[in-house]
């Protein structure tokens, strides 16, 4: 399943590295002022994170692929 | 092999031929929290604290201290134990190198409490490729733990290995998605030495398996709306060698108010199945068995808000902010009695955050 799942992600920059498929970049850098706001970023700050991801990690099942930075157990 | 090695010439040209910009080092800031955690019976308070400086043109630095004061009469505790109160401390250090134009950083991290130490080094590279519109990242992180009673001292380990990958796309002028993959395993005492099971209603030590090996997936994608106000959207597929499956999904709001206000606004549901060896009150003696609440079928909802307040700021120089925080969780378990009441399980949380944050 991991397996599939890596070359799907895969693909699409690959076949552009083939230069066989992907078009030129469409969004140029001057483009992207409104990417840079604070309102456009998945994680603001490192602590309130951190904090939020220990939260669920240590009273879920799940864990990983947070884009979150762990360490630590606390699990006991 | 020649597979392989296409593979690795096509990366190899996608990482070196297309970024047509160097990599940033992240910005000079520092943080300091405040948090807290009450729900279930459980209390989790204390400061944490967080420094990143660069070095040059080239290398950056930071530092966390973070610390978790935890007051303990969960349901397993005061079911089974006395409840207690002990101290969690850990340090993080980490640097990041720009080599050319990829950003490879190196972490380490430090955990102790009275029966469970947890040491870890990482290492992560981020590169920007196809114009600055996609960034590929990958990480390893090695964990070694040791694992302790309170009566008894330490008696066992845990070994862990996490491996990553990351792929982050600008889509448009104002979307952008990213994909995230994380496999992690253990081996090693994963059990909870206080914890017991239930088998025809006695209790028993629990016992599970010195093995498991995960895998997560998660998409995420934002977009502004504009008007100064985004919405952001994501989910997280997981499973497991012990049978436990989970989603979890997500959705938030954010807007700027004014000059110097910026509210959020979240909404997350988490829901899971039990592990092939969980059982509430089981009706035969297995290999394993375990009653581990973080094992069992359950699901949770969570609504939160968020407000930062700009204090001051002079462009280019530095940026100083506050940020509140509020989340409440409410937690329905399937398969767990409150042997208390007979009934289902079911517990609220409430998480408080207060941020001082600064770039400089």
């Amino acid at each position: 399943m991991l397996r599939r799942l890596l070359l799907a992600a895969l693909a699409g920059p690959l076949l552009g590295a083939a230069g066989c498929a992907l078009p030129e970049p469409w969004v140029k850098p001057y483009e992207r002022e409104r990417l840079a706001d604070p309102i456009m970023q998945f994680s603001r700050h490192a602590l309130p994170e951190r904090h939020r991801e220990h939260v669920h990690v240590v009273r879920e099942g799940a864990r990983g692929a947070t884009g979150v930075q762990g360490g630590g157990c606390g699990c006991n | 092999m020649r597979l392989w090695r296409r593979f690795a010439g096509l990366l190899g040209s996608l990482l070196a031929g297309q970024a047509a910009h160097a990599a940033t080092l992240p910005e000079n800031r520092a943080e300091a929290l405040v948090h807290a955690y009450d729900g279930g019976g459980v209390t989790s308070t204390g400061p944490a604290f967080l420094v990143r400086k660069s070095m040059g043109e080239r290398v950056s630095v930071s530092g966390s201290y973070y610390v978790d004061m935890v007051s303990n009469a969960s349901i397993d505790v005061v079911t089974n134990a006395s409840p207690y109160r002990e101290t969690r401390h850990q340090i993080d250090l980490s640097a990041d190198w720009l080599v050319r134009d990829a950003l490879v950083s190196l972490a380490t991290s430090q955990s102790r409490e009275p029966d469970y130490h947890a040491s870890n080094v990482s290492v992560d590279v981020a590169q920007e490729v196809y114009g600055n519109m996609t960034t590929v990242s990958l990480g390893f992180t090695r964990g070694s733990d040791d694992v302790g009673r309170s009566d008894t001292g330490f008696f066992d380990r845990v070994r862990t290995w996490q491996y990553r990958l990351g792929v982050t796309q600008v889509l448009s002028p104002t979307w952008l998605a990213s994909v995230n993959l994380e496999a992690v395993s253990n081996e090693g005492y994963l059990a909870n030495p206080y914890r017991t099971a239930r088998v025809f209603g006695a209790a028993v030590p629990e016992r599970v398996p010195r093995t498991r090996s995960s895998r997560a997936i998660k998409l995420r994608a934002i977009g502004d709306l504009g008007s100064r106000n985004s919405v952001r959207g994501e989910y997280r597929l997981f499973w497991d060698n012990w049978d436990i499956r989970a989603h979890t999904a997500e959705v938030g709001y954010s807007r700027h108010v004014g000059t110097q206000w910026l509210a959020d606004g979240l909404l997350r549901y988490y829901t899971q199945g039990r592990a092939l060896f969980y059982s509430d009150n089981a009706a035969a003696e297995t290999t394993y068995i375990s009653r581990n609440r973080q094992l069992a079928s359950f699901n949770s909802v969570a609504v939160g808000g968020k407000l930062t307040y700009r204090m001051d700021n002079i462009p280019a120089r530095y940026d100083a902010k506050m940020t509140g925080s509020y989340e409440f969780k409410r937690t329905s378990f399937k398969d767990f009695t409150d042997i208390r009441t007979g009934e289902r399980y079911r517990h609220d949380a409430h998480v408080l955050q207060l941020l001082f944050s600064g770039t400089f």
